[in-house]
């Protein structure tokens, strides 16, 4: 019954329209209408992007639920959106842990609720829109746009150092994101178009390539982010209020990841391929440099945003491994599985470590610190959320059965066809992942109670157990049979690697 | 009856599973008895069906299953699936495992009557029981995987059970990591196994090994390495982490941590084992290098050795038995690196009885005790506790392998399967395990003689409280007692010397030393004899008469030899300082590399130089460029002029 609904449009623009609302029916004394009116809105977005999975179209790789009318004619600008197998499962990620975010910042907010949550589903909005772009135009403003609700979410709600957060999250992403905008208008230039698809079958030289293949590199690998340009991460993480970690790790990361499918790979190939010693080194410098910089952090939130990092090193590792598989047995075989294992990396990521902030929220809701020294001992008072800590923790360190085992799995698996190093540098993640994540447990959960904060903590309540039971079914389902998300994804990566298998020269 | 027999596969896995949940979410609304009720339920049926399931495969002869129940997912044509692989090798050890945890569970209700955590220990059990069967049901890679890692947590929670302890969950993490550093090799080399045979599927990879045996991998440039040696040995670097070998066993001590229960089923009888199970059913790959296997019975050597001298220095009851385990543990290995597959599998199953019974014995022992573990403050328990003390008593004969017990007949399978290996290292490895019958016995009846006979030397407080233990503790020890006395009497022409493992092993006719062996092979009976005149029967027999000399006719000597061998006794006594050495290199190594990458690479480097230093650049930069907007019009009218002055000349002068 959905089909002939706009569903692409409502799920951008219902969220903005819902924000602005909640924005002006704004009343600082009375939180529960903005809060009530929010939750409705998120809820609604989410209900309406399920029909993006249910009459999901398995088998092309097509674009679906297209949407096409001219925008600036004068430019060739058009408002086209699509989705393929790539980027619907991102749509619905971001609409799930919108709904989440808004219960976990209901009553933690205590002032300007009504533009927190605006502010959430403003960005929700234009992430769908970034992630539905098929114009290159229209996704640059939303990938622009989307800057500024988080800048204010974390130069307001955030923490002590906001500000020196905010202004290096903002310059780092829009210094990267100034150099994609040079390449979009490149190839607007040759191609007289700004159909992305249009790119994806343009031809053009290696040396154009590279250029237009590091002018996209500066704006995905800050996003990612890969090593070196991580170091805005940790503090914005630090410095933001619960929600805008959530979101900042599960899909704003994302982002960056989902730029190199759609943008790098089939635009720019040859460069892709001429360059993948530079990719597949930063992402294991991502998977061992920053594990072993996470294992000695104080500070939970960034541990865990340390641990990000890494992780997103597996889904990199796996978009830019083609090639090398290629060199070293004759086949393409084990490409699929490398992307398609970075893509459930991506999903799988969202969950957990937007579960991770939760837990670290609850925990800072109670006792107004992030330090592993100010805990200690949580199990005692906290049995309930203790359980739930262990379970996201363990699902962070990939073990089998959670979906961290999933993408972590094949990546590893198909980076063994690469190149033994490339397998045996990324499963050093088991180790040195399980050492960050269960030593911080053993610090924080584990232990005798350590001090009268810890003494007098409250267990979750009915609305914390909620959101993170919630998180932790989604953890364990795609832990079990990922096969459903895997088959969504296949058809648009397989033809994604055919794609970029082929040389443009 | 195949399409009955799925069904039943599959809720041999799923009752434990469902109990462990009743257990672990509903465990206040159901209680105590409605959660050991579940969990007993739970794993009693997985036990009686696992039973009609081995009578169906051994007694009636029934094919092995091999079955999918779900896809769990497709990617590049790679179908990962769920399934089983059911034939006589899994149909043991699933008896195995659920018999011994179906005592363990029934044991728990006594051992752990006054814990706070009552509904979650049971949870846990149940919850390990299903991740075991998974594990050992498997029929692919991936699967195993799974099994492997979720027994590794049911373990890392179960060691820090008692979360309140240091020790515990200093423990439980030490366990989950040094396990992690296992499973990083047996990724690895499952990742090998899909890119040389393409798929994980066990009865694939082992039909077509054919195209395979040739190919080499460069790892280091210039240097070819044979592939099914690299996936072996990564593959069993997997086994050493659960097994507990040289020198990944560091942890296997420490697991002592957690309650008695859980280290008899966890840490002694099901789960370290699943190296040797793992590495069994990998046999038509392993028997392809040569290479693997010597590295195999090398460290399955090292540990039966090395590992048991320990067992004589210590003074806590349970980590003597922990240090015999890890000496048995070994004695497997090195049965599967001299091909003796089936005298592996043999003496990992005999021993789960026995060493559960000494461990499920021992905890009678502590629970009497009041949780006093120190063997220096017991002694003559004989007289108060007799169930514990006849059943320990037939546990450590069973463990030093006196003739006619469940543990001669393995453990004779293996020192004579291996003295008939050739195997580079069989040779050494022939030497280890036959000493170490000497000192398991010794070790084995320092402990007897100090806990159940001798002087009492507990305080008069415990003394007056002692007692025999409830019945939930003693009907499993007798229970277990049975199988350590009878069942390598019955299986030992079969699974040592016979086919039993006949399409689940595969041995090379050039490796087959107990086909060898089963040429000399006349019955139980005769070998118990033929054994009265061969050397390990002796070794043993030495070794419990020192054992006796030491420490009941003089037990004033043993502190003397401590003074006069302080060296030994300090290198033993600090485990030859393994743990030490894992504390300061590899523990104190990460976190000083940790610190270093943090304070260089990410705040001097990569934010002091070139973020903030690009910002300070630019801020001075914006500094000299303020200067010249001044602000008075003279300035400006100055420059205007000296520019316009310029440009002139330059288009005068052009």
């Amino acid at each position: 019954m959905f089909v002939d609904w706009p569903i692409l449009s409502l799920v951008i623009w219902l969220p903005i329209i819902g924000g602005i609302a909640v924005l002006a029916t704004a009343n600082e004394s009375r939180p529960m209408q903005a809060r009530g009116l929010s939750l409705l809105v998120a809820i609604l977005t989410f209900i309406l992007s399920i029909p993006l999975y249910s009459d999901f179209h398995l088998g092309t790789h097509l674009m679906q639920f297209q949407e096409n009318t001219r925008w600036i004619s004068a430019f060739n600008i058009n408002y086209h959106l699509g989705v393929d197998g790539i980027s619907m499962p991102l749509i619905l990620l971001t609409t799930f842990m919108t709904v989440i975010v808004i219960v976990a910042g209901w009553e933690v907010i205590k002032f300007k609720q009504s533009q927190y949550m605006a502010a959430f589903l403003i960005m929700e909005g234009l992430m769908n829109g970034v992630f539905a772009a098929l114009d290159a135009a229209l996704f640059y403003v939303f990938w622009e746009a989307m800057l500024i609700p988080m800048f204010i979410i974390i130069g307001v709600w955030g923490g002590p150092n906001r500000v020196y957060a905010t202004i290096k999250f903002f310059l780092y992403t829009f210094f990267g994101s100034v150099f994609m905008l040079i390449a979009l208008l490149y190839l607007y230039f040759k191609t007289g178009s700004f159909e992305i698809l249009a790119y994806h079958q343009y031809k053009f030289g290696l040396g154009p390539q590279t250029l237009v293949f590091i002018a996209f590199l500066l704006a995905f690998a800050v996003k990612v982010p890969m090593w070196p340009v991580h170091t805005w991460l940790p503090d914005a993480h630090v410095e933001a209020p619960t929600g805008g970690s959530v979101i900042l790790a599960a899909i704003m990361l994302k982002l960056g990841a989902y730029g190199f499918l759609r943008f790098s790979l089939p635009i720019t190939p040859d460069a892709s391929h001429s360059l993948d010693w530079l990719m597949i080194g930063l992402s294991l410098i991502a998977v061992v440099y920053i594990g072993f910089v996470a294992l000695i952090q104080q500070d939970m939130k960034k541990l865990i945003a340390y641990s990000s990092i890494a992780h997103m090193g597996f889904v990199t590792l796996g978009f830019f491994i083609a090639w090398r598989i290629y060199a070293n047995t004759g086949e393409y075989k084990g490409v699929v599985m490398g992307i398609e294992g970075g893509m459930v990396q991506m999903i799988s990521h969202g969950f957990i470590s937007g579960a991770l902030f939760l837990c670290v929220g609850v925990m800072y809701d109670r006792m107004h610190s992030r330090m592993i020294k100010d805990y200690g001992g949580v199990v005692n008072t906290m049995p309930v959320f203790a359980a739930f800590m262990v379970l996201f923790a363990m699902a962070n360190t990939g073990l089998p059965g959670t979906s961290g085992f999933v993408g972590e799995f094949m990546v590893i698996l198909s980076s063994f066809k690469a190149n033994f190093w490339f397998a045996f540098l990324a499963a050093t993640t088991l180790i040195i992942g399980a050492a960050y994540t269960l030593w911080m447990v053993k610090r924080v959960i584990f232990g005798d109670v350590t001090n009268d904060g810890v003494a007098k903590l409250q267990d979750i309540n009915r609305r914390e157990f909620m959101f993170l039971a919630i998180l932790a079914f989604m953890v364990l389902l795609f832990g079990i049979w990922p096969a459903p998300l895997l088959q969504v994804m296949d058809a648009s990566v397989v033809n994604l690697v055919a794609h970029m298998t082929q040389s443009k020269l | 009856m195949p399409d009955n027999m799925q069904t039943i596969y599959i809720w041999i896995v799923l009752a434990p599973l469902i109990g462990s949940i009743i257990a672990g979410l509903f465990g206040k609304k159901v209680g105590r008895a409605g959660a050991h009720w579940a969990t007993i339920i739970g794993v009693a049926v997985a036990c009686i069906l696992s039973m009609i399931v081995f009578k169906h495969m051994v007694i009636d002869g029934a094919k092995p299953f091999n079955g999918t129940v779900y896809t769990w997912l497709v990617s590049d044509g790679v179908r990962f699936e769920v399934g089983f692989l059911i034939d006589k090798l899994s149909a043991m050890m699933m008896v195995v495992v659920t018999f011994v945890s179906l005592m363990v569970h029934i044991y728990t209700i006594g051992y752990m009557h006054d814990d706070p955590g009552y509904q979650r220990f049971f949870s846990y059990i149940a919850l390990f029981t299903f991740s075991m069967l998974m594990l050992v049901m498997s029929n692919n890679f991936m699967q195993l995987f799974f099994g492997w890692e979720a027994v590794g947590l049911i373990s890392y929670l179960l060691i820090g059970f008692w979360f309140k302890k240091e020790s515990a969950i200093y423990a439980n993490m030490k366990a989950f990591l040094v396990n992690r550093v296992g499973d990083f090799g047996f990724l690895l080399g499952i990742a090998g196994v899909l890119m040389y045979f393409g798929t994980l599927d066990y009865a694939t990879v082992f039909a077509n090994t054919g195209p395979v045996v040739g190919k080499t991998i460069q790892v280091f440039p210039g240097s070819d390495w044979s592939v099914l040696s690299l996936i072996c040995i990564s593959l069993f670097i997997g086994a050493m982490g659960k097994s507990a070998q040289v020198p990944l066993h560091v942890w296997l001590p420490d697991s002592m941590e957690g309650p008695t229960p859980i280290s008899a089923l966890i840490h002694a009888a099901t789960m370290v084992t699943a190296g040797i199970y793992m590495v069994a059913r990998m046999s038509p790959l392993f028997e392809l290098s040569e290479t693997a296997l010597s590295v195999v019975i090398i460290i399955g050597a090292i540990t039966a050795f090395f590992m048991g001298l320990l067992g004589l220095v210590q003074n806590d009851i349970k980590r003597v038995v922990a240090y015999s385990t890890l000496s048995q543990l070994g004695y497997m290995t090195v049965a599967l690196g001299a091909s003796a597959y089936a005298a592996g599998i043999f003496h990992l199953m005999t021993h789960a009885f026995f060493k559960a019974l000494l461990f499920l014995g021992a905890g009678s022992v502590i629970i009497a005790m009041h949780h006093e573990q120190d063997m220096r403050k017991m002694g003559g328990l004989r007289k108060y506790m007799p169930i514990t003390w006849i059943t320990s008593l037939i546990g450590s004969l069973a463990l030093i392998g006196t003739p006619g017990f469940a543990g001669f007949y393995s453990k004779d399978s293996i020192i004579e399967a291996v003295g008939h290996s050739h195997i580079p290292g069989a040779g050494f490895a022939y030497a280890a395990v036959l000493s170490g019958v000497f000192i398991t016995a010794l070790y084995s009846f320092r402990m007897y003689f100090l806990v159940f006979h001798g002087k009492e030397r507990m305080d008069e407080h415990t003394r007056s409280h002692l007692h025999e233990t409830p019945w939930v503790v003693t009907i499993p020890l007798i229970l277990l007692a049975i199988p350590s006395v009878i069942i390598g009497f019955i299986y030992v022409g079969d699974m040592a010397f016979g086919d039993f493992f006949e399409g689940a092993i595969t041995v090379l006719p050039k490796h087959d030393v107990l086909g060898a062996l089963a040429e000399e092979y006349h019955g139980p009976f005769s070998m118990m004899f033929h054994s009265l005149l061969t050397l390990p029967f002796w070794f043993a027999a030495a070794g419990v008469a020192l054992a006796w000399f030491l420490y009941m006719k003089r037990p004033d000597i043993p502190n003397i030899i401590q003074e006069k061998l302080r060296f030994v006794h300090q290198v033993l006594d600090n485990k030859y300082y393994a743990d030490r050495f894992n504390e300061i290199v590899f523990a104190g190594g990460s976190r000083l590399l940790g610190k270093v990458l943090w304070q260089n690479g990410d705040v001097r480097v990569i934010d002091g130089v070139i973020i903030n230093g690009t910002a300070r650049t630019v801020g001075i930069i914006s500094g000299i460029v303020r200067r010249i907007q001044t602000g008075f019009l003279y300035n400006y009218a100055f420059a205007m002029i000296f520019g316009l002055m310029f440009l002139l000349a330059v288009f005068v002068l052009r």
